[in-house]
């Protein structure tokens, strides 16, 4: 085995995996989103090894890009209570499902090796317009161009779905100190000032 | 010989767990949405992989391609609704989503 190859491999997906314990980990949740980005640039690089090279430009660029600045644009719209208080109620009921689910995901990953017959499988060589643009492109819109085209109109529903949920009720003016007398139970004591402020 | 098959299984198998209990144990919407977006990564570099080892066609590329596609869509609605969410309740805390229980 190229020990090049080896070291490339093992950086990339410890960023990966580091990022991504980061991004379950963290109490705030722009090192969350930082953990994302770095767990996304590992499995860019990953893809770089598997002969992938579109998708490793298409991942950092949808991912890293566009969904992780959405997610911070997010964050910094929210301010301070994007950081959620931690309490114990159900604590222990969900950090034993956790448990259960990490052992069972760990046990099911020792039992698949140990069946394996020894020695790894060894990945073939790769053939010439493997993973390149050219050649994704021609299978997009050859075999798969009713998905692609499905998926035009999947994301043009999202954008407008976005756009509608996130923009709110447009309150009518003289509707409004009805709809304030609404008693809140929002556990964060400026929360009737930022309402009040908002509208 | 290149770098087997087996291990980019097993990191996207980490990378799923890890997402998955993200998912479970943790109560911050923006987090919880952040724990999605990890384990259709995972899924993905699964999918990439074993397209590299079936190098006949793009089948698990073509799939990773429009994984990305719905990722992104599910991105931009999830946010959007965790920010109407917000201005119903002033909180991200998945416990505070009960509306409908009472």
């Amino acid at each position: 085995m190229n020990k090049l190859e080896l070291a490339f491999f093992g950086l990339c997906s410890v960023i990966a995996l580091l990022g991504a314990v980061v991004t379950v980990g963290a109490k705030n949740p722009i090192r969350g989103a930082m953990g994302l980005l770095s767990t996304i640039i590992g499995i860019a690089g990953l893809y770089l090894m598997l002969a992938a090279e579109f998708l490793a430009a298409i991942q950092l660029l949808v991912y890293a890009g566009a969904v992780v600045i959405l997610f911070l644009f997010v964050i910094m719209l929210l301010g301070p209570s994007a950081q959620s208080k931690r309490d114990a109620r159900g604590a222990v009921a969900r950090y034993v499902g956790a448990a259960a689910l990490l052992v069972s995901g760990l046990g099911a990953m020792v039992l698949v090796m140990r069946t394996q017959s020894g020695t790894p499988t060894a990945l073939p060589a790769v053939p010439p317009q493997f993973g390149t643009i050219e050649s994704i492109g021609h299978e997009l819109f050859s075999t798969a161009l009713v998905p692609f085209e499905l998926s035009g109109a999947l994301l043009l529903v999202a954008v407008i779905g976005a756009v509608a949920v996130a923009r709110g009720k447009q309150v009518d003016p003289t509707l409004l100190p009805a709809a304030d007398a609404k008693p809140s139970q929002a556990p964060a004591p400026n929360a009737a000032q930022t309402k009040e402020a908002r509208s | 010989m290149t770098v087997p098959l087996e291990y980019f299984v097993i990191v996207g198998a980490a990378l799923f767990m890890t997402g998955a209990v993200g998912f479970l144990i943790r109560r911050n919407l923006l987090v919880l949405l952040m724990s999605i977006e990890l384990m259709l990564n995972a899924v993905n570099l699964t999918l990439v992989a074993f397209n590299r080892q079936h190098v006949g066609g793009h089948t698990g590329q073509i799939f990773t391609f429009f994984i990305i596609a719905i990722a992104a869509a599910e991105a931009a609605v999830g946010l959007a609704i965790v920010l109407a969410f917000f201005r119903l309740r002033s909180t991200v805390r998945s416990d505070d989503a009960d509306l409908l229980r009472n």
